[in-house]
């Protein structure tokens, strides 16, 4: 029964293909009740190095609004399922990263993600414990994902008020119900993959995901796996809605070699597999390559050739991509199996991306120290506002008041501060700031704290190692190039369509600072032993005593004589007599 | 504690202790010297060992190749730094984006308060090029740093090219955890000053310096690498650092260890250590070696580049080639390859460096001594301080205290401050304007104070010297005992010559005899006899004008380092040994 379904759907997954040319179409067909679309996305980045991301993104037809219970799974995975209804959750937003985005070498990623493990959840209003529920919530992913989310407490969460909107449909945005948290010292590895695939329609069996083997994965640059869960609108009015479920794996290739030919890259030796078939579950399933840094095609060469171009508008961009269809045969040609390689040339200058941002600790000594940000506009002419979020724990005590933003110079007056003091033990530091950056300038924010002295027990097993503090986001609308594209129910490619776009002038972007590590005063723990005997005993035996000698006065005292002495003594001292 | 609360027992005590005083303060000092002599005596000392488990066991196999390339883009680049007449900035970025990394230059300038005939330099600018290689999937945290100083003449070219040959060769491993930042920065310590201020934006000394574009987050540990030759015959660990710091034992273990795996000799102080540890010849080298580390450490001097990380607690060393006429050379391959070894280790670190000792002396590369063997030397001599007080009443000694100090605050000021006057007066440079100058206010100062009481009380007070002795020498006890805690080497010296005065001086002793020893014991003249004792352990005596012209170079260099790098040695002596001293010549002549 399921089997045909699906049978079914990609046949007629392949007569929408086949029948309607590569540029896009306003779906007028009803759509299946699930949906399932891979794609892969391989752009030669500038520095050299090859840069692939994964997007398979899962629909589910269901009335979420009701909250009644669904019990029949089909293409969506039912441990998931299981937990959007459960903890009623509007929106789920979970990343696991392994490295840091390097966007002066690397542009902008078409997700971005901080190093660590982010989470961010909406939860719906009709939640009244929210905190129990994101406690029980980051417990239940933490067993899904195999990953330390359960480290997740009071003292990492917070509620930004206006850096994280829902990015589906739904108009709650009282950040009651919103909660942030990240742990930067979360690494990820095979163990968090593998339960990444596995909500898969096809697992690693069929399509894409045949390629994505931890050994390859693991020997990268970067690594990036999300999970995006979110209402969306099947269709321009609105009047059907579904979950769905976007799971993304971003990956860049280290292709440095020391000579400067041309560089070569091929699906074998990025992933040691080639590709055979798409996933039959999947109603589209195809592989993007950018080539718009090469228009007369002298740098690249991608093999086998493909006709089907497709343009998109991406991250403020007009990219061109060669597009290959996996669901229609004729792409894996006589061999059966297709194998694409790209040969580039790579240049060494650095990129100056419109919008960046990096983030250090100033200062010495184990006192005080000074959290500086900068960001960067590369705008020529354009400026533009972004908010910056930072979440900072507990122990580094912010001095808000010496909170300064500068740019040019010059006293750079945030429009908007949402600052909630922390509470030690209790909740960490957050701040929100609404800031303008002018163009092509710099702007810094610098605030001073203190690091606290924990209590012994409150360090963890390496404390010489340092303390995380983690990534500050910064959200803004930047300035486009070209005139985005507002339409959000037109056929897109995935990777083009996360963010929704609302205006034509500017598209959304997050920026992602690297995380700090920040020595806090720690005391000797190799030899406790000793030092607590030491210092009892010299506090008791040598303070104890030299204060007890120096506040003491001793003298002889005879004992005081009987009553008949003393008579007898008088008597004596009158006779003129020495007493007795 | 009996003892101490029977009052019989203790009058008995204290009668004992004021009796044999005398005799109980030499007693004290002799053993303070003797168990200091003691230190370098072999089987007294502990065998270095590895503290950290994430750099014991794991042992690495070193496999860099390219000694002879290395070398090869070492010529180069004392070629290309011929042609810039100075750092060949271009030509180091491009090479060092062809190598793979991530490369940003630093400006920086700097005028010093007064010339420095040294190292013949006044206004300073350079640049500071720097390349990071990002460890793969790694967060930006946690970095390494090596750098090499770009030299005038032809000193330090084959360390730049062995760290271009490093880096080449390290970008293609897939091992790294941390960042390894490679760094070539111009006029010696003014450009690392200038480098490490901008990467923990601080400014301590008034340096400019442009702001840094690229970070690796905290900088872990730091080597800086020294080699003026193609071959070695030995390599020389320097680990002095600024006043006095310095890295983690741990640090010059790895050094040692690696030299003996791989077979290099290695040394420290330019030492080789000996076996014959029960030799006459075999103690002395060792008590050599210690000595030298105790001046060095004394002189609170950045003894190499790496002397600068330490303040950022930063565990760093310097590696030194030395080219003698051994006959067993090393060459680049060697070295390359123990620098790989130490940094794969450096790279397992899951911590920072904090296993081992801060505290110690090390008598030779395999021996050291730990802060509870040095530190009863230095109690001995302390303790005769707290014998020699004597009772009695207050408030009569503050003018000496206030005019001492203001002598001393006139030695740290005006030095700097007068040099155009005296230049315009006097047949001087700035550099002799300064020095003299100084040594004008010092010896001013042995003028100045004495008889001050008279001046304002009307009368000196009989007993009014008992007390300002109590004071002084309680003073002495507590700037001693503080000096000694941070740097051990300086507190121990200052000790050795200052207790003496402070114990025998009274009014009542001969003044003539008595003024020459205190003159002779005073701070100025040790550090005049520790640059003979200096250059005598170095094996390079020099005559008694040679002795003294270094010795008006250190003063300057101990300035210019005060404005350089925040030495705070100099402060120290002109603000308070000095005037404590002078505190005791005050006693001298006090009737």
């Amino acid at each position: 029964m399921r089997w045909e379904e699906t049978v079914v759907e990609e046949a007629t997954a392949d007569k929408e293909d086949t029948s309607a040319p590569e540029t896009v179409v306003q779906s007028s067909v009803p759509q299946p009740k699930d949906d399932f679309q891979e794609e892969l996305v391989i752009r030669p980045l500038h520095s050299g190095d090859i840069y692939a991301s994964f997007q398979f993104r899962t629909l589910w037809e269901t009335d979420f609004m009701r909250g009644n219970k669904v019990s029949h799974y089909r293409l969506f995975p039912k441990s998931l399922g299981q937990v959007i209804s459960k903890f009623s959750v509007r929106e789920l937003h979970i990343s696991f990263t392994q490295g840091y985005w390097r966007t002066m070498q690397w542009g902008q990623p078409f997700l971005p993600s901080p190093p660590g493990a982010e989470l961010w959840v909406w939860f719906q209003d009709s939640v009244t414990d929210v905190d129990g529920t994101w406690k029980e919530l980051t417990n239940v992913l933490s067993g899904i994902f195999c990953a330390s989310l359960n480290f997740i407490d009071s003292t990492n969460t917070v509620q930004p008020s206006a850096s994280f909107k829902p990015l589906g449909i739904g108009n709650v945005t009282d950040h009651r119900f919103l909660r942030y948290a990240t742990l930067p010292r979360e690494i990820v590895c095979t163990e968090n993959l593998t339960p990444w695939k596995k909500l898969l329609p096809c697992g690693s069996k069929a399509g894409l995901a045949v390629l994505l083997k931890s050994e390859k994965l693991f020997h990268s640059s970067f690594h990036s796996q999300a999970v995006h869960i979110r209402p969306v609108c099947q269709d321009w009015q609105c009047k059907t809605t579904s979950w769905e479920l976007r799971q993304t794996l971003n990956v860049v290739f280290d292709l440095h070699t020391p000579g400067q030919g041309k560089l070569e890259w091929s699906l074998f030796k990025m992933f040691s597999r080639t590709l055979t078939e798409a996933c039959p579950l999947a109603s589209s399933s195809k592989i993007y390559i950018d080539i718009t840094d090469d228009p007369q095609g002298e740098q690249f060469e991608v093999s086998p050739a493909t006709h089907l171009l497709s343009q998109a508008m991406v991250l403020g961009d007009r990219r061109t991509f060669s597009v290959y269809d996996l669901t229609q045969q004729i792409t894996f040609g006589t061999v059966r199996s297709l194998n694409l390689l790209i040969r580039w040339k790579s240049s060494e200058d650095m990129l100056r991306p419109l919008l960046h941002a990096e983030r250090y600790v100033a200062g010495y000594g184990l006192q005080t120290g000074e959290i500086h940000t900068l960001m960067y506009n590369n705008h020529p002419y354009r400026s533009f506002p972004v908010l910056l979020l930072d979440s900072v724990p507990w122990y580094l005590r912010l001095y808000i008041h010496t909170l300064t933003v500068t740019s040019k110079g010059k006293d750079n007056k945030p429009s908007y501060i949402h600052y909630q003091p922390s509470k030690d033990r209790v909740r960490p530091h957050l701040l929100e700031m609404l800031v303008q950056l002018p163009p092509n300038s710099v702007t810094e924010v610098t605030v001073q704290f203190e690091r606290a002295l924990l209590k012994w027990t409150e360090y963890t097993p390496d404390p010489n190692h340092g303390f995380y503090v983690g990534s500050s986001v910064i959200s803004s609308l930047v300035p486009s190039i070209v005139a985005m594209d507002t339409n959000s129910t037109r056929e897109q490619p995935l990777f083009s369509s996360f963010f929704p776009c609302k205006e034509e002038s500017s598209y959304f972007m997050r920026v992602y600072t690297e995380p700090l590590l920040v020595n806090l005063p720690t005391p000797d723990f190799s030899m406790p032993y000793n030092v607590i005997c030491l210092t009892c005993t010299v506090v008791a035996v040598g303070y104890g005593s030299l204060y007890n000698l120096l506040t003491r006065s001793f003298q002889i005292e005879e004992p005081s004589p009987g009553l008949a002495k003393r008579i007898a003594n008088i008597i004596r001292k009158m006779r003129g007599v020495p007493p007795l | 504690m009996g003892l101490l609360s029977d009052p019989n027992r203790r009058r008995a005590l204290i009668s004992l202790l004021t009796r044999l005083n005398a005799p109980i303060c030499v007693v004290c000092y002799m053993a303070g010297v003797a168990w200091f002599m003691g230190l370098a005596f072999e089987p007294f000392t502990l065998r270095t060992y590895m503290s950290e488990n994430a750099m014991g066991s794991t042992m690495v196999e070193e496999r860099f190749p390219a000694g002879e390339r290395a070398l090869g883009t070492g010529r180069e680049f004392s070629a290309h730094k011929k042609k810039a007449g100075g750092m060949p900035v271009d030509w180091l970025v491009k090479t060092m984006q062809s190598r793979g990394l991530e490369v940003f230059t630093q400006r920086f300038s700097r005028r010093l308060p007064f010339p420095d005939e040294d190292k013949e330099r006044y206004m300073v600018k350079g640049t500071n090029v720097y390349g990071i290689l990002r460890a793969p999937r790694a967060p930006r945290t946690e970095a390494l740093v090596l750098s090499a100083p770009c030299s005038p003449g032809d000193d330090n070219n084959q360390a730049v090219g062995v760290l271009l040959g490093l880096a080449q060769y390290f970008r293609n491993q897939v091992f790294w955890a941390k960042d390894i930042i490679f760094l070539v920065n111009e006029h010696d310590l003014i450009g690392m000053q200038a480098w490490l201020e901008g990467y923990h934006h601080t400014n301590t000394t008034g340096m400019d310096w442009s702001p840094l574009q690229g970070r690796g987050g905290s900088i872990q540990a730091a080597l800086s690498l020294e080699l003026s030759s193609d071959v070695v015959t030995s390599l020389d660990l320097v680990l002095e650092g600024l006043n006095g710091q310095l890295p983690n034992l741990d640090l010059a273990n790895l050094f040692y260890a690696f030299c003996q795996k791989i077979g290099v000799l290695c040394t420290t102080q330019g030492k080789l250590q000996r076996n014959d540890w029960d030799s006459v010849s075999g103690y002395s080298h060792a008590v050599q070696t210690m000595m030298l580390m105790v001046m060095k450490q004394a002189s609170g001097r950045p003894w190499g580049d790496h002397g600068l990380f330490l303040r950022y607690h930063i565990e760093a060393a310097t590696i030194k080639g030395i080219n003698s006429f051994r006959q067993y050379k090393t060459d680049a391959t060697t070295i390359g390859r123990l620098l790989e070894g130490m940094y794969r280790k450096l790279n397992n670190l899951l911590e920072r460096l904090h296993q081992s000792y801060f505290f110690y002396l090390m008598p030779s590369l395999s021996h050291f001594v730990s802060i509870g063997y040095y530190m009863p030397a230095f109690g001995l001599l302390a303790l005769i301080l707290l014998l020699r007080m004597s009772s009695p009443g207050v408030l009569s000694v503050l003018t000496p205290l206030v005019i001492s100090h203001l002598t001393g605050v006139a030695l740290y000021t005006l030095p700097i401050h007068f040099q155009e006057i005296a230049v315009e007066h006097f047949p001087v440079s700035e550099t002799e304007a300064v020095v003299l100058t100084a040594i004008a206010v010092y010896t001013a100062g042995l003028a100045l104070p004495h008889n001050t009481h008279r001046l304002l009380t009307g009368r000196g007070t009989e007993n009014g010297w008992k007390v300002l002795k109590l004071v002084a020498v309680l003073y002495l006890a507590v700037l001693l005992g503080c000096t000694a805690l941070i740097n051990f080497s300086l507190g121990f010296i200052l000790a050795l010559t200052l207790v003496p005065v402070a114990a025998f001086v009274t009014p009542d002793v001969p003044k003539a005899l008595s003024a020459f020893i205190m003159v002779i014991l005073s701070p100025a003249c040790t550090l005049l006899f520790s640059v003979f004792l200096f250059q005598e352990l170095q094996e390079m005596p020099v005559s008694f004008l040679d002795g003294w012209m270094l010795y008006l170079s250190v003063i300057s260099q101990g300035i210019l380092d005060h404005a350089l790098y925040g030495s705070l040695v100099y402060p120290l002596v002109a603000l308070l040994v000095y005037p404590c001293w002078l505190l005791f010549w005050n006693i001298l002549f006090w009737k």
